[in-house]
């Protein structure tokens, strides 16, 4: 197995340009072993949950149905953290939940010390970008189209673009280095350089939080590990805190800095991934029967 | 500088709307030569004093009721398809239609009734009362889909409530018909086949408000519409209040298309062709564009509708829902054809 990249299961840190001297927060600080909850300080712009519980509240005759409880987690700026966890554990559920695209059951999120609760959807929206897996009718949109979208939050009542729109606009496509594809149709692109485009658009709301949904499930092994670059550069070279869920593990172990790790069960443990690889905190959420996780190489092998 | 396609089509399609609206004004039992029309809409004197009685009685009348009809249902269409995001939605797709055909069923047909007798009760008879009994229907309807879609999460559950509000008020109007005297349906059958003639000025001056409320709230919600090509958990998330935009598109839609409904009967497929046809002439997906586009294209191709239904050179008249769906449903066709993304059914 080659690592195209450098860096592997035992930490490397990948350095692309933006160096690791860029980053910012009490990212180091997220240290330790499997339970740990929140470690250091409250550092610039980090992501806290604090006692949160997701799930779906309570309808009639229904009880309030809970997915994830008493989260303890904390997402460094200008890091990357790679949620992880077998799938239905509830992964979307709480990116969905931090978003604030459903409501938190409770606990409290903040960002950079603000709570995000009772934020309106516009200002929520100027603090936080997300990137789902949720798929759309491209119809005749163009890329530059989609991108130009995520100045909503920050736009005028008329949509018109101003210079700084502009701007941020075409920083977001440099960022994913997507300015080739302003005027493609998006219908007409491919899967990887689609969702280039929608991390663009989630930048070009200049977002101090960035979550992203299984953003490689319709990528191939060169283009999942690329997103990965993309993503610790973003986090660096803004300095914001960027939170990628990804049912990939071995991807992650090998590209990721900080990890959540969800199971075994409901179980929530975090930590810098190598060290959630080490300590078999990886092994105990996914391994089954057949497969378990090696720490040594990353990956997960028959047993 | 170069000139930009939308920025072409967009004056094109000004231009259009003009020469079609003075062709339109010319046809009809006595035809009216252009320059005639071009005299009077400048001097208030076609020249001749019974083609001055005409054009001001019957053709301006026609003619901006076709502009209204076809601006307004093409908007409520575009509106419509973006909020489900589905290239088959029109004005009618929750049942505003069926309501005001209910509206007129218990009017026309359900005298004696108790429906029949509040309209009647109204103090309005003949013409009128059919337009306030269609208003009425397409108001019912909308109040039950808004406050169903209060409980509805997903637009497709309330697409579906839509459809079946509609069909179930279908129903009734064919309970309504299977026991009523000929003479009396043959008044429905008529109010059905759609027209954009017999609308006197009193008329427009409810007409036009209420297309010109529903444009411009369609323009007002562009920049969250273009939000919702994403999708709706995407547009919440830029922070669009999606419930909200998508109350105000169903007003909007209704204002419109419970107005033209009733003081034009259910004018069928302009509603869902002319979105087609206006994205596929500007190439662009932006609503701040699509909006004022379909305005001009819905003008246009609804007056070109009411001049094919005029035949010119003879004196027969066709039901405008005649031509309406015989260019409707091939352009309904090529659209989705010439839309690779659809051929594909990539969604």
């Amino acid at each position: 197995m080659t690592n195209p990249v450098g860096g592997n299961g035992s930490g490397g840190r990948f350095d692309d340009g933006a160096g690791d001297g860029v980053v910012a927060g009490g990212g180091d600080a997220v240290a330790g072993e499997a339970g740990d909850g929140v470690v250091g300080a409250a550092a610039g712009g980090d992501l806290v949950l604090v006692g949160l519980s997701v799930g779906y509240p309570s309808g009639w005759r229904r009880p309030d149905k809970v997915i994830l409880s008493g989260l303890e987690l904390r997402a460094a700026a200008g890091r990357v953290t790679v949620l992880m966890g077998p799938n239905g554990s509830g992964k979307s559920t709480l990116l969905r939940s931090i978003a604030g695209l459903q409501r938190c059951l409770s606990g409290t999120v903040t960002l950079a010390g603000d709570s995000l609760a009772g934020l309106d959807p516009r200002a929520r929206a100027a603090r936080l970008a997300v990137v789902l897996t949720e798929r759309f009718d491209p119809g005749l949109l163009r890329g530059g189209d989609v991108v130009a979208l995520g100045r909503f939050p920050h736009q005028r009542r008329s949509g018109t673009l101003r210079p700084a729109d502009q701007q941020a606009v075409a920083d977001a496509l440099a960022a994913v280095h997507a300015e080739d594809m302003v005027d493609v149709m998006l219908a007409r692109m491919s899967d990887g350089q689609r969702q280039r485009i929608m991390i663009a658009r989630a930048l070009a709301q200049e977002p101090a939080l960035l979550l992203l949904d299984e953003p490689s499930a319709f990528l191939d092994a060169p283009a999942r590990i690329e997103l990965l670059a993309v993503l610790r550069r973003i986090a660096a070279e803004r300095g914001i805190p960027v939170v990628a869920s990804t049912h990939d593990v071995e991807a992650a172990v090998r590209m990721g800095q900080d990890g959540w790790l969800i199971g075994p069960g409901p179980l929530c443990t975090s930590g810098p991934v190598d060290t959630l690889a080490s300590s078999g905190a990886i092994g105990a959420a996914f391994d089954t029967s057949a497969v378990a996780f090696e720490p040594d190489s990353g990956m997960f092998r028959m047993r | 500088m170069r000139l930009q396609r939308p920025t072409v089509v967009l004056a094109g399609l000004a231009v259009l709307t003009v020469g079609s609206a003075v062709l339109a004004i010319g046809v009809g039992s006595a035809s009216i030569p252009p320059s005639a029309t071009l005299r009077y809409l400048t001097t208030g004197d076609a020249g001749d004093p019974t083609w001055t009685v005409l054009l001001a009685q019957v053709r301006l009348p026609r003619a901006i009721t076709a502009i209204l009809a076809g601006a307004g249902l093409a908007v409520a269409g575009l509106l419509m398809q973006t909020l489900f995001a589905n290239p088959l939605a029109d004005p009618y797709i929750l049942g505003v239609s069926s309501g005001a055909g209910l509206g007129v069923a218990l009017s026309v047909l359900g005298t004696g009734t108790t429906a029949g007798a509040f309209v009647a009760g109204l103090g309005v008879s003949g013409r009128f009362r059919t337009v306030v009994a269609a208003g009425l229907g397409a108001l019912a309807i909308l109040a039950l889909v808004l406050v169903l879609g209060r409980w509805v999460r997903s637009v497709v559950a309330l697409l579906i409530i839509g459809v079946m509000i509609g069909a179930a008020s279908g129903a009734l109007v064919a309970l309504l018909l299977a026991f009523s005297d000929p003479a009396r349906i043959q008044k429905f059958v008529l109010w059905g086949l759609g027209s954009v003639g017999g609308t006197s000025w009193q008329d427009l001056l409810f007409l036009a408000p209420a297309v010109l409320v529903g444009v411009v709230m369609a323009g007002w919600l562009s920049p969250s519409l273009n939000a919702l090509l994403l999708g709706e958990t995407y547009a919440a998330s830029m922070g669009v209040g999606v419930r909200r935009i998508r109350a105000s598109a169903i007003v909007a839609t209704a204002v419109i298309a419970g107005a033209v409904t009733a003081f034009c009967g259910p004018i069928a497929f302009l509603g869902i062709a002319i979105p087609h046809l206006t994205r596929l002439a500007l190439g662009r997906a932006d609503h701040r564009l699509l909006v004022p586009a379909a305005v001009l294209m819905g003008a246009v191709v609804c007056q070109l509708c009411a001049v094919l239904a005029q035949l010119p050179g003879s004196d027969g008249v066709l039901p405008l829902n005649v031509v309406t769906a015989a260019i409707g449903a091939p352009v309904v066709v090529i659209a989705l054809l010439r839309s690779r993304t659809l051929a594909a059914g990539a969604a």
